[in-house]
């Protein structure tokens, strides 16, 4: 039935000069991700992204893919009448209608469009001529310019297109637009909503992951794999860093008070991450704390962890309820993966009661007793980098 | 080096067993029920197989039915018999610390209105006789007793509880799930007073998907899974024949000079027990004076101050593979709740591994296992939670 789709950009139609830039890589995203299901043509044109599907295609599994192009804030299933002829784009409507409006009963707009220029009617004439003939066929539609239940859209071109419905996309701006961050991402519900929210507004994404064997388990790496995976639907290929922090977290536990562990934990994270994040030229790092939530994440210890980072740490949950956060990750399909019961068992380096409050010059001078093994350890946990190439 | 000590979760199969499945997959692979040559080929094998394991238990061959392993066995045990005798009564008796496939068919009755009684065991793991005898009322119709423990490796004298809820109560059927102790010991179902076994493949070197159930001629099992009628409409479905194939052949494998089998398995379990009893804050559980009376294979000891979870994966990064409880159930969170019901101290619950060991363990295994054990523990207790 629908032979195509029409897909409309909201906030890409602001940007000025460097449009074209935005428009080609919405194209190019759309591009890469139906190249997955079958051979569709991508044409950017007018203010719109067109995509013609091919002779057998399925028709949910094609909406899923453009669901998931950033920058797309509309999509529209288009039928196409294979005809100029007025007679028949007529017939085309008429039959349109009937089949997906089985209650004949609303008011209705016809939008037109012609791109042929030299087609003997207006749009003007052709919203007016096609509006009558919708009302002679069918009894219980009303037209009503200002605030229709339905908005049927003609566009005459080689062919004529026939749309009505418009389908909500993700919006935000198409990838590769916005540079490139390092995402920290856990096996927990936040940290991948976080990745999902900030490459939203075409933002790149890699992503640096600390395990700690044997404290925690291959399941738990493999759960962050297939985490990233999820969100590389959305992103676009990610490179993943998994890095081994083992060493590096009993030294902490041996050489520091214990109720500063995870702060302190955390800073040395961030530290390697931001590395890495220089390394591959990424613009800032992103992590899913929200203010609160744990001790780890008070505004003292986002203060004290954020310390240690030259670059812009991006937080986008930062105001988030958990709850919040869960129907998002729900949304974007994590949450059934976060929840997996693989989380990190490294309880023994949770305190019972971690401080809340660190106050940065006493945690510092914690720090100051890893002085002798610790800039060794982080060398090597940066050499052993694995790299992880995601989607 | 690596030792794989997770024996009681799945073994190896055997090359004569891998060799048989590739022939029935290969070259005789005809459908049992088909008509023809390839069809007869292929329900040679059932057969033959068929043969075997009831010889192997002193058995008719009507008297086996193949499954998809252990678990479909337990539950067309359990589920089969109380329905085809629920008019007799609804009432059955278990004991505290079956496996998942017992304990959830049994709580699905539950469901159905059937109601459950659960006998419980002593220190070694030992069904409390008196009190399972107690239970027995007007309505019980049904009574089921898993041989050898997966998780501990205690094992129960089947013939004396069945004598005992038989001379108290004769029409009530008795259920044994074997899973872990066939291809371990002989088992002589009519002279141990069992009607209904349950067998799995994998854990003696036959394939994962294999199975059967023993049910005594003239016991009452509604059947489960509805069909084509195969297995004379007990167990509908094209039979998986090369698991079957495979699964007799590994009968006939682990029953063949079974006695030395089983002494090579009581020697590495009692150099393990040597080794862990060298070892500080180191307990074994459910481990009588007699070594022989509990099961050959399963060892379970629990390390003081050491999460299972971090001991196990610690151990696996140096090539040596265990459970920490029993890897059906560890997947989920939850404690175990064989080590509960044997009284394991609460602190030691999540400090507890599985051993278990098969004909292809090697002396060499153990010695690694415990050498690195002993490494590894002290190491992983200076770290605990402060």
């Amino acid at each position: 039935m629908y032979k195509a789709f029409l897909l409309k950009y909201a906030e890409i139609g602001l940007k000025g000069k460097n449009r074209g830039v935005f428009e080609n890589a919405l194209r190019d995203q759309v591009q890469f991700n139906l190249d997955k299901l079958g051979k569709y043509h991508v044409l950017r044109e007018q203010g719109r992204i067109f995509v013609e599907c091919p002779e057998e295609y399925d028709y949910e599994e094609t909406v899923e893919a453009l669901k998931k192009v950033f920058g797309v804030w509309g999509i529209c299933p288009v039928v196409v009448i294979e005809s100029t002829e007025w007679e028949q784009i007529t017939a085309g409507v008429i039959d349109y209608v009937d089949k997906f409006y089985p209650e004949k009963n609303f008011t209705f707009k016809v939008e037109a469009k012609r791109a042929n220029k030299q087609y003997p009617m207006t749009s003007p004439e052709i919203c007016v001529e096609m509006g009558s003939c919708l009302l002679e066929h069918f009894e219980g539609l009303k037209v009503d310019v200002h605030e229709p239940q339905v908005r049927i859209n003609v566009e005459v071109r080689n062919k004529t297109y026939v749309y009505s419905h418009i389908i909500p996309g993700p919006g935000g701006m198409p990838v590769g637009t916005g540079g490139k961050a390092m995402l920290l991402l856990s096996g927990g519900i936040d940290s991948p909503v976080a990745g999902y929210m900030i490459a939203k507004r075409g933002v790149t994404i890699e992503a640096t992951y600390f395990h700690a064997p044997p404290y925690t388990s291959e399941r738990a790496k493999q759960k962050v794999v297939d985490l990233a995976k999820i969100i590389s639907a959305y992103t676009g290929p990610i490179k993943l860093h998994v890095v081994n922090f083992t060493d590096i977290q009993l030294y902490i536990y041996e050489k520091c008070p214990h109720e500063e562990l995870t702060i302190i934990m955390r800073r040395y994270m961030m530290k390697i991450a931001e590395h890495f994040a220089e390394k591959h030229k990424c613009l800032g790092m992103i992590t899913g704390e929200s203010i609160g939530q744990v001790a780890s994440q008070t505004m003292y210890s986002l203060a004290a962890t954020n310390a240690v980072c030259k670059m812009p740490v991006y937080r986008p949950l930062i105001g988030f309820d958990k709850q919040e956060i869960v129907e998002i990750s729900q949304k974007i399909k994590t949450f059934e993966t976060s929840i997996e019961p693989y989380e990190d068992c490294c309880t023994i380096f949770v305190a019972k009661h971690p401080v809340t409050r660190p106050i940065l010059s006493v945690i510092e001078k914690s720090e100051e007793n890893l002085a002798e093994k610790i800039d060794e350890l982080i060398k090597t946990a940066i050499d052993t980098v694995e790299v992880i190439e995601i989607g | 080096m690596e030792a794989y000590l997770d024996n009681a979760a799945t073994t190896r199969v055997s090359d004569g067993v891998q060799q048989i499945m590739s022939q029935t997959m290969l070259a005789d692979f005809g459908n049992p029920s088909s008509m023809h040559r390839k069809g007869m080929e292929a329900e040679r094998y059932v057969k033959e197989a068929r043969e075997c394991i009831a010889a192997s238990l002193k058995a008719e061959p009507k008297e086996i039915i193949f499954t998809s392993g252990g678990t479909e066995a337990n539950n067309m045990a359990l589920i089969g018999a109380a329905y085809a005798n629920r008019r007799a009564g609804m009432h059955i008796i278990t004991t505290q610390f079956e496996h998942a496939s017992v304990h959830n068919p049994l709580l699905f009755l539950e469901e159905l209105g059937f109601s459950i009684d659960f006998a419980p065991v002593d220190e070694y793991g030992h069904v409390k006789l008196p009190e399972l005898l107690d239970l027995i009322r007007e309505d019980t119709i049904l009574v089921s007793i898993m041989y050898v423990n997966n998780e501990v490796g205690a094992v129960q004298d089947i013939a004396a509880i069945s004598t005992a809820v038989k001379a108290k109560k004769p029409d009530v059927l008795f259920h044994v799930d074997a899973i872990q102790a066939y291809g371990k010991y002989r088992i002589c179902p009519k002279k141990e007073g069992i009607d209904l076994l349950s067998v799995s493949g994998h854990k003696f070197h036959g394939p994962k998907g294999s199975g059967f159930l023993y049910v005594r001629d003239k016991v009452k099992v509604k059947p489960l899974i509805f069909g084509g009628g195969q297995q004379k409409g007990m167990r509908s479905g094209t039979e998986n024949v090369p698991g079957i194939a495979g699964l007799g052949k590994a009968v006939q494998e682990i029953y063949s000079g079974h006695e030395v089998k089983r002494e090579h398995l009581y020697m590495l379990k009692a150099r393990l027990l040597t080794g862990l009893q060298e070892m500080e804050d180191v307990t074994v559980n459910a481990v009588p004076e007699e070594l022989t009376e509990c099961a050959p294979h399963i060892v379970s000891a629990s390390f003081a101050k050491v999460r299972s979870e971090v001991l196990l994966h610690a151990l696996e990064d140096k090539g040596v593979y265990v459970s920490s409880g029993s890897a059906c159930s560890s997947n989920h969170p939850g404690i175990s709740g064989s080590l509960q019901a044997i009284g394991v101290k609460k602190e030691l619950l999540d400090s507890t591994l599985r051993f278990s060991f098969s004909v292809y363990t090697t002396v060499e295994e153990i010695d690694y296992a415990i050498e690195q054990l002993k490494v590894i523990v002290p190491m992983l207790q200076k770290y605990t939670r402060r």
